[in-house]
């Protein structure tokens, strides 16, 4: 299996309640209240510049904007600060999408790090110009387990998308 | 392409250019971040989809919950039996305490008539669980159990049992936000109890506090404890905040760098109190003669002068 262009297997469109339901999953992830827990990955982000990068026709900056306004009321964060980094990791992201996904799995992955790294440091800029505190270093290390976290992500995303055509019935899977 | 069925992107209709898209969009954003921080009106908005993503949030902290429960039902009997023992000595410690309490408040009040001073409000509160610390790293925020169907307004104190944690500063429906002491912006009147030094105690992040604006050779020693002093009206005087751990006192500066440890469990989960809105006294009524003499800048017309 070989999810880029250019390898030769077809794959089956995408079903639009599966980039919701993905979409959600990575919002109740995000929901789990671990606290201040540092390296935790930040799903949403992750799970949406998936989909800017597969499906950019599908899913873009508006669907960025309304993850961002629920994100930060769940977060306790400030209104639009992750709206705005959402926002632009999906332009950045539906931009790349025709060059990515022509690399194997792990330059794509390489790809996605300084998008994900750029959209916490717009967070960052934005709090730092609010007057908060700075969190330290290690702030920085939730995107880079999110990019780790690419190669598996894309295989299970897109089990939907592999099954075969025909359905034999007399097969197990 | 690689999927079947795959249709091409559309020639002619493509509704608004990316960029166009982004600049409405990260203009929406920065409209929503400004009036967010200065001028703090967005609370419909927030407590809409506040409450929308209520049952997905209640749903991600049944995990969470389930385990540390989980982990109390094994705890073994012996620790809750250790646990008890402990607690009743300390009942016992503080009975004596309690019991006077009661006397000196009686005749605290008698006293207080006596001289013709205003009563100390008293306490009132209700018990809230501390669900959680809230993700967001550039504050210090902790969500509880109550909000406006408990009648939880802004502004409310939080203390547990040793201390002041914090102050309510956004509530939801069901929850509600508690900005603790440790952030960044939060500040608390405070006096030295041992001195009653009276000064501004302001959050510096990372569990600590700093004792902001004493000059550097102000009466403060390691060690001293601070208590709230009521002048601002929100906190009521005499609550322990927190403990001087470090005094920088550099001729360079004007002011000495005094850092602070609060003496509550303001990072930990646990039960809190939150405390009942002070009610402030009636406001002075403003004094006769000043209404009659003219203020400096006050232009007094001729006519008035002469009655």
């Amino acid at each position: 299996m070989q999810p880029t262009h250019s390898s030769r297997r077809i794959l089956l469109p995408v079903k639009g309640w599966f980039i919701i339901l993905t979409l959600f999953v990575a919002l109740f992830l995000n929901l789990l209240p671990l606290g201040r827990m540092v390296g935790v990955p930040d799903w949403v982000a992750l799970v949406l510049a998936f989909w800017c990068v597969r499906e950019p026709l599908k899913v873009g900056m508006a669907t960025g904007f309304i993850l961002g306004l629920v994100t930060d009321v769940a977060e306790a964060s400030l209104m639009g600060q992750h709206a705005l980094a959402y926002v632009l990791l999906a332009f950045a992201a539906s931009g790349l999408s025709r060059r990515i996904l022509w690399f194997p799995l792990g330059q794509q992955a390489l790809h996605i790090l300084p998008l994900l790294v750029g959209s916490q440091l717009v967070m960052l800029l934005v709090r730092m110009a609010g007057g908060a505190e700075f969190p330290g270093m290690l702030y920085l290390l939730s995107p880079l387990v999110a990019t780790v976290l690419w190669y598996p992500l894309t295989y299970l995303l897109l089990i939907p998308q592999y099954r075969p055509v025909d359905r034999d019935d007399n097969r197990p899977i | 392409m690689s999927v079947v069925g795959h249709s091409p992107p559309p020639f002619f209709k493509r509704g608004v250019a990316p960029l166009a898209r982004l600049a409405i969009f990260v203009s929406l954003c920065l409209f929503l971040l400004v009036v967010d921080l200065r001028f703090r009106t967005l609370d419909m908005l927030r407590a809409t989809i506040a409450t929308l993503i209520y049952p997905l949030q209640q749903l991600a902290y049944r995990p969470v919950e389930f385990a540390s429960g989980a982990g109390e039902y094994f705890s073994s009997l012996t620790t809750l039996q250790a646990e008890n023992a402990e607690l009743r000595d300390r009942e016992l410690s503080t009975a004596n305490r309690l019991m006077r309490q009661e006397h000196l408040e009686l005749e605290n009040r008698r006293l207080r008539e006596l001289l013709g001073m205003r009563e100390r409000q008293p306490t009132q509160g209700q018990v809230a669980d501390l669900l959680y610390a809230a993700r967001d790293p550039f504050s210090r925020r902790v969500i509880i159990d109550k909000g406006m169907q408990n009648d939880i307004v802004t502004g409310q104190v939080v203390v547990d049992d040793v201390g002041v944690v914090g102050q309510v500063t956004r509530v939801f429906p069901l929850i509600s936000e508690v900005t603790l002491l440790t952030d960044k912006n939060q500040a608390i009147p405070v006096q030295v109890q041992r001195s009653g030094l009276r000064a501004v105690l302001a959050g510096a992040g990372a569990g600590q506090m700093e004792l902001r604006f004493l000059a550097a050779n102000a009466e403060v020693e390691v060690g001293d404890i601070l208590v709230t002093s009521g002048l601002d009206g929100v906190y009521l005087p005499g609550l322990p905040v927190a403990r001087i751990v470090k005094i920088d006192r550099d001729a360079a500066y004007t002011f000495a760098r005094i850092l602070c440890q609060p003496l509550a469990g303001v990072e930990r989960n646990g039960q809190v109190l939150v405390l009942a809105p002070r009610e402030m006294p009636a406001a002075q009524p403003e004094d006769q003669s000043n209404n009659d003499t003219p203020g400096k800048g006050r232009k007094v017309k001729r006519g008035q002068a002469a009655h």
